[in-house]
C-alpha cells in the first residue's frame, strides 16, 4: 500500500478549500452586475490563471537552480513545474472560451491575454516535448533548462507585443476591482487553487526525481564485449 | 572581438562556398512567398494590405532551414569540438555565429523584397530606405533565439520537428513587430506609429541577444 505523504493533505485540503469557495461563488455570492450568472466563472477562471503563473515561475526557478548546480532534484522540479503549468494553461484557454462564447459572442479572439496565454502553452509544451526527446540524463538538464529560462523571459514580451496591436479583455481581476461580497470566495479559491497545484506538482516531482535518478545512476554499458569481465575472481 | 570575427568570417565564407545551398534557401523562399497568392486569391487589394506577412512568414520559414543547417555544418564531423577548443569565450562563437546567420536572413530578405513588390503590387510609401532597419532588426530577432536553438536540437534525431516548435511561439513578438513595420513602410505610416514598433523589435534583439549568448555556454558543452 502506498504511503500517505505531506503532499496528498496539501492536495485534499486544496479540494476542501475549493469546495467551499465553489459554493460559495455559486449559491451564495452575487451574481456579477454585468454578465450575471456567468460571471461565477471568475472563481475558477482567476485562480487558473494566478496559479498557472506561478507554476510557470516555479518551474523558471527550478531550470535556473539545474543549470547552476546540475542536480536531479532541481530538473524533476523543471518536468513538475512545467507540467502543471501546462495543465492549468491549457484548462484556463478551455475555461475562457466557454465564458467568452456568451459574453463576447465568440470563442476566440486575438486579445493580448488570450493570445499571450496561448503562446504561453505552446512555448512549455515545446519544453516538455524536448524534455521526451532527450535521452541522456545530462544533456536533458541543460536543454530543458535552457529552454524553460527562454520561454519564461518571453512571456511578458509576447504580452506587451500583443496589448499594441489589439485590445478587449478587461484588466486582471484582483481582490480591488471585485465587489467586496466575491472577494472572500475568490480568495479562498485562489488558496485551493494553489495549494491543489503545489500538492499535484509534489506528487509529480517525487516521480520525476525517482525516475531521473534512476537514470542518473544508471552504470555506463561498457565500449566492447572485452570489457564484460562481471566476475573476474570467478574466471581466474 | 578577433574570435568574434573570425567565427563570422568563418561561417560566412563556408556559405559562400557552398553558394548552391544558399541559391536553393533564396528558391525555398520564393517558393513559399508565391504560394500565398493561391491561399489567399486574386483579390489585388488584400494581397497588398498583407504583402508585409508575406515576406516575413517566407523568411521566418526560411530561417528554420538556414539556423539548421549553420549547425549542421559544425556537427556534421564534430567540427564545433574544435571551434570550442580554441582559447576564447563561448559569447564569441555565438555571437559570431549569430551575426553571421543575421546576415544571411538580411541577404535572403533583400532576394525576397523585389519579389513581394513584383508578386503583391507593394509599394514603399515611407521610402524603400526604412525597409533596411527593419529587415535588420527583424532578422537579429529571429537569428539569436533561432542560433541558440539549432545549437541546442543540432545533435538530436527529432532537430527537423523540434527547432520550428521551439522557435515558432519563442519569435511571435519579433515577427508581430516585423510585420507591422514593414506593414507601415509599404502602406504609409500617418500616425507616426512606426518608431514604436522599431523600439518593440530593438528590445527584443537587446534581451534575447543577452541572454542567448549567456546561456550559449551552457549549450554547446553538451
Amino acid at each position: 500500500m502506498k504511503s500517505i505523504r505531506w503532499e496528498h493533505f496539501v492536495l485534499a485540503f486544496g479540494l476542501v478549500l475549493l469546495g467551499v469557495a465553489h459554493a460559495w461563488g455559486l449559491f451564495y455570492a452575487p451574481p456579477e452586475a454585468m454578465m450575471g450568472d456567468v460571471g461565477r466563472i471568475l472563481y475558477v477562471h482567476v485562480p487558473t490563471a494566478w496559479v498557472g503563473l506561478v507554476a510557470y515561475t516555479a518551474a523558471f526557478v527550478a531550470a535556473i537552480g539545474a543549470l547552476w548546480t546540475g542536480r536531479t532534484g532541481w530538473d524533476a522540479g523543471i518536468e513538475a513545474f512545467a507540467e502543471v503549468g501546462v495543465v492549468y494553461n491549457a484548462l484556463l484557454l478551455f475555461q475562457g472560451s466557454v465564458w467568452a462564447r456568451p459574453t463576447w459572442g465568440i470563442w476566440w479572439t486575438w486579445d493580448p491575454r488570450l493570445t499571450t496565454s496561448a503562446v504561453m502553452l505552446l512555448l512549455f509544451v515545446a519544453v516538455l516535448v524536448l524534455r521526451r526527446t532527450v535521452e541522456s540524463p545530462e544533456q536533458r538538464l541543460t536543454v530543458s533548462a535552457v529552454a524553460t529560462i527562454i520561454a519564461w523571459v518571453d512571456v511578458p514580451v509576447v504580452y506587451f507585443a500583443v496589448k499594441w496591436w489589439r485590445t478587449l479583455h478587461q484588466d486582471f481581476s484582483s481582490p480591488e476591482t471585485v465587489s467586496n461580497t466575491m472577494v472572500s470566495p475568490l480568495r479562498l479559491a485562489a488558496f485551493g487553487m494553489l495549494f491543489l497545484g503545489i500538492g499535484i506538482a509534489a506528487l509529480r516531482w517525487r516521480s520525476a526525481y525517482v525516475r531521473l535518478a534512476d537514470q542518473s545512476d544508471a552504470p555506463e554499458l561498457p565500449d566492447a564485449p572485452a570489457q564484460l569481465h562481471l566476475h573476474p575472481d570467478r574466471e581466474a | 572581438m578577433t574570435a568574434l570575427v573570425t567565427v563570422l568570417w568563418k561561417d560566412l565564407l563556408i556559405e559562400w562556398r557552398a553558394r548552391s545551398r544558399a541559391f536553393s534557401l533564396a528558391t525555398f523562399a520564393l517558393t513559399v512567398l508565391l504560394l500565398f497568392s493561391f491561399a489567399v486569391g486574386p483579390d489585388t487589394a488584400t494581397m497588398r494590405a498583407h504583402a508585409g506577412a508575406y515576406l516575413w512568414l517566407s523568411l521566418l520559414l526560411s530561417s528554420t532551414l538556414l539556423l539548421a543547417q549553420s549547425f549542421h555544418v559544425e556537427v556534421e564531423s564534430n567540427a564545433i569540438e574544435t571551434v570550442m577548443l580554441a582559447p576564447t569565450a563561448p559569447a564569441a562563437v555565438f555571437y559570431g555565429k549569430a551575426l553571421a546567420n543575421t546576415a544571411q536572413l538580411v541577404a535572403l530578405g533583400l532576394v525576397a523584397l523585389p519579389a513581394t513588390v513584383a508578386l503583391y503590387d507593394a509599394s514603399f510609401r515611407e521610402g524603400v530606405g526604412l525597409m533596411l532597419p527593419v529587415l535588420a532588426l527583424g532578422a537579429a530577432g529571429l537569428a539569436a533565439p533561432g542560433t541558440l536553438y539549432a545549437a541546442l536540437t543540432g545533435r538530436m534525431g527529432a532537430r527537423q520537428l523540434l527547432l520550428p516548435l521551439l522557435l515558432f511561439p519563442l519569435v511571435v513578438p519579433c515577427l508581430l513587430a516585423s510585420v507591422k513595420a514593414t506593414t507601415l513602410v509599404m502602406l504609409g505610416d500617418p500616425m507616426t506609429q512606426l518608431p514604436s514598433w522599431l523600439r518593440l523589435l530593438a528590445s527584443f534583439d537587446l534581451l534575447y541577444w543577452a541572454v542567448c549568448g549567456v546561456l550559449f555556454g551552457r549549450v554547446i558543452e553538451q
